[in-house]
């Protein structure tokens, strides 16, 4: 049986509320207000275009390396090598800035193919081991975003150095050219960063909506022996998705690069990898949810460093905000699975498995 | 310098008395931007607690502060949207408080020309690459370092020092190289050893502080150390791993001690094993810095501030320091000071010139790692090539790239 939309609406917000209202008394209870608090993070994200920038700047690494995920997801893989992934991509990027010299309109977009190249490279090294080699992509992909940051801060410390007087803390500044261009003063954002995460979040939905490759993934996410059994190329569609969430992450590294730091740094992925895994599993693989709620993120994390510098409150409050987010969201989505699988048992059609299917594929729509 | 500081802390203290409450209406606020957290005990602490030094000299100010700024704490948020904040809160001088902002800084500055930026402890301002509302700040710590190392030399006994370096620039190369001439020089005048048998070794942990799995573990490093010989740790980094593992090993019976850094209450984490520590008093230069801002008289600088050879612990007058520990033997202490005396008359020596005034212990010979010499016999060093230093000495084991 189908929930009714209220029921729907209902699920969707009350994990929201809920986590509003626990942040809200812990606030209380350290003896801040938490209005205030809730004012300040609004103010902070949205108090100007300039402040609005930032939070959009934070949003198009993240909804990049989101949308990967869903992918991978769908795949049934667990890419935590995204990290890795993204900093190869910075690394690749990096390394156009610096030494190539096209004429100034192609110069920025090499640079992006060459970010979703790196990407591309680390993410099947991944796959390769998983596929060849047995080695479950959770420690292929830990292993490899160590020896990525291990790489760029190699690079950062020895053969890229900046000349004396430097920081060794980053590269030199790349050149005006080799960099993204802001929109305006006014909102320092990439347009052409814009234009790539929205073609993302436009082409992994479509791809895995209406393509045959799409059906390829979710068949060898779901179950990928009887995939196989059924003619589907498992191997070829996890190394497919990994690859697609390597593009995607070596372009988020390459804005992380090119436009927020204009040099190369060490960590300069700053675990938006990671928190992309959270949206993705927060929506539950959806591919169109994932932009909004990537920018919820986005807005409470941007829209901190408001807080910080006005309360002077502990840096971790985003933190704690954007935890009980997920865990109410979490244990709503576990209530919803329970109430709706007791409303089936009592009514006599469908069967358990039917509806678990059926839940499955709607949760994947 | 100092004096007139002094003079006009006075003057601002009179002045609050009879001009407070307008004084309080026109709030003046600058802004810290910290590379770490405000509690690290270690570079971060110091800052902030310059910007409280200022708050308490300086009668209507009043700071607000970013703590840990940096990709990996801090990924949402930059330099531009953390000076946008400080600056839409009133903020009319920001304190950048690493070299890790130095560029940032400059990019930063450009969009707000109205607002006075101090990066510690870049030095664009000094190359010119800065814009004209950027200065540049930084304590001249070689004095310190100098100190720390001889506190090493006079008590190692098994003439092993470690120097638990962060990442290598010319900053920290010149840091490492003044530690190592200071234990040279006082394992020789003071202990009577031979400094060809001393050993100094450098581990560069990579970066300022630890980063789990990205930057060699200081604990392990300051432990190794110990394990191949060493006796004495002098930190680099901007956090307190190394007394903080000579006091476990203290307390298992070991003959070991350490010298932290950068922060003046460092030593509290193990006395017994602290040799002493050199450490920044920043706020006389933030609080002369806000004032010159306040009054409109600031004109961009490359500042590099020595100690106040009077005293070189005066909270109101020295921007570099040095506690003696609670690990010093009482003849060592003794030899400490009388280094400290010679390091004063040398520096205060009206006959030097003051483009000069590093110790005579940086004078010639010194040669460099790879065979280029510094200084002949007799030669002193430019302070800039000091500044700049591009290799480790000859004589210290260690990377100098």
């Amino acid at each position: 049986m189908k929930m009714n939309w209220m029921t729907r609406l209902a699920f969707a917000l009350l994990p929201i509320i809920a986590s509003l209202a626990i942040t809200a008394l812990l606030i209380t209870l350290v003896g801040s207000d938490p209005r205030a608090v809730f004012e300040r993070v609004f103010e902070g994200a949205f108090r100007n275009s300039t402040a609005f920038a930032g939070v959009v700047n934070f949003w198009i690494p993240l909804v990049l390396c989101s949308m990967g995920l869903v992918v991978t997801f769908t795949a049934g893989l667990w890419n935590i090598g995204v990290e890795g992934q993204m900093m190869v991509g910075a690394i690749f990027a990096s390394w156009g800035a610096q030494f190539l010299a096209l004429p100034a309109p192609l110069q920025v977009g090499a640079e992006i193919a060459l970010a979703m190249a790196g990407g591309a490279v680390w993410a099947s090294l991944a796959g390769l081991l998983k596929v060849r080699l047995g080695v479950h992509e959770i420690f292929g992909g830990v292993a490899l975003n160590a020896l990525a940051n291990v790489w760029a801060i190699y690079l950062i410390s020895g053969p890229w150095q900046p000349p004396e007087g430097g920081s060794a803390q980053a590269t030199r500044p790349f050149p005006p050219d080799a960099v993204l261009p802001s929109i305006s003063n006014a909102f320092p954002v990439s347009l052409l960063g814009l234009i790539i995460a929205f073609l993302a979040v436009v082409g992994v939905a479509l791809a895995l909506r209406g393509t045959r490759w799409g059906l390829q993934l979710k068949a060898t996410g779901k179950n990928p022996r009887s995939a196989l059994l059924l003619g589907v190329p498992t191997t070829q569609s996890a190394l497919t998705a990994l690859i697609v969430c390597g593009v995607l992450a070596g372009a988020a590294g390459s804005y992380r690069a090119l436009f927020t730091y204009t040099s190369l740094r060490p960590l300069l992925t700053g675990g938006i990898g990671f928190l992309g895994l959270l949206v993705v599993l927060l929506v539950g693989v959806r591919a169109i949810w994932t932009p909004l709620v990537a920018f919820a993120f986005a807005v409470v994390l941007g829209g901190s460093t408001r807080l910080r510098v006005a309360l002077q409150l502990d840096q971790s409050l985003a933190g704690v905000l954007q935890s009980t987010v997920v865990l109410m969201v979490l244990l709503a989505n576990g209530l919803r699975r329970r109430l709706s699988a007791r409303r089936s048992v009592e009514a006599p059609q469908p069967t358990q498995t039917a509806v678990d299917f059926k839940q499955e594929q709607t949760a994947h729509e | 310098m100092r004096h007139k500081v002094g003079l006009f802390v006075l003057v601002c203290a009179l002045l609050s008395v009879v001009a407070l409450p307008a004084l309080a209406q026109d709030e003046f606020v600058f802004g810290v931007v910290l590379v770490g957290p405000e509690n690290d005990r270690g570079w971060s602490q110091a800052h902030y607690e310059g910007g409280l030094y200022v708050e308490a000299v300086v009668p209507g100010t009043r700071m607000i502060y970013f703590p840990s700024l940096n990709p990996a704490d801090a990924p949402e948020t930059t330099l531009l949207d953390v000076v946008d904040e400080m600056v839409d809160q009133g903020a009319r001088v920001i304190f950048t408080a690493s070299d890790a902002f130095e560029e940032d800084t400059n990019r930063v500055a450009k969009a707000f020309p109205d607002v006075v930026f101090i990066n510690i402890s870049g030095d664009d301002a000094l190359t010119g690459a800065a814009p004209s509302n950027v200065g540049n700040l930084m304590g001249q710590m070689e004095w310190g370092k100098l100190i720390a190392g001889c506190a090493a030399g006079l008590t190692t006994q098994t003439g092993s020092i470690g120097y638990l370096g962060p990442l290598i620039n010319a900053e920290t190369r010149r840091l490492a190289a003044s530690a190592y001439l200071g234990a040279r020089y006082c394992y020789e005048t003071y202990a009577g050893g031979n400094p060809n048998d001393l050993t100094f070794t450098v581990t560069w942990i990579g970066f300022w502080f630890n980063i789990p799995g990205v930057t060699l573990d200081p604990n392990e490093e300051t432990n190794a150390f110990y394990n191949s010989g060493a006796d004495v740790v002098i930190s680099g980094i901007d956090t307190t791993e190394a007394i903080v593992v000579a006091g476990q090993r203290a307390a298992r019976g070991e003959a070991v001690w350490a010298v932290p850094y950068d922060y003046l209450g460092a030593c509290e984490e193990a006395p017994e094993v602290c040799l002493g520590v050199p450490y920044f008093h920043w706020g006389p230069d933030y609080a002369e810095i806000v004032m010159a801002v306040m009054d409109g008289t600031w004109s961009q600088d490359w500042e590099w501030v020595g100690p106040d050879w009077s005293d070189i612990n005066n909270p109101d007058t020295s921007a570099v320091g040095f506690i003696f520990g609670d690990g010093l033997s009482e003849e060592s202490a003794a030899a400490l000071e009388d280094f400290i005396a010679d390091l004063a008359a040398y520096a205060t020596n009206p006959f030097i010139p003051p483009s000069f005034a590093l110790w005579s212990g940086w004078a010639g010979p010194l040669v460099l790692q790879d065979g280029t010499v510094l200084a002949a016999e007799g030669e002193l060093v430019d302070p800039l090539d000091v500044w700049y230093l591009g290799q480790l000495l000859r004589g210290m084991i260690g990377a100098s790239s």
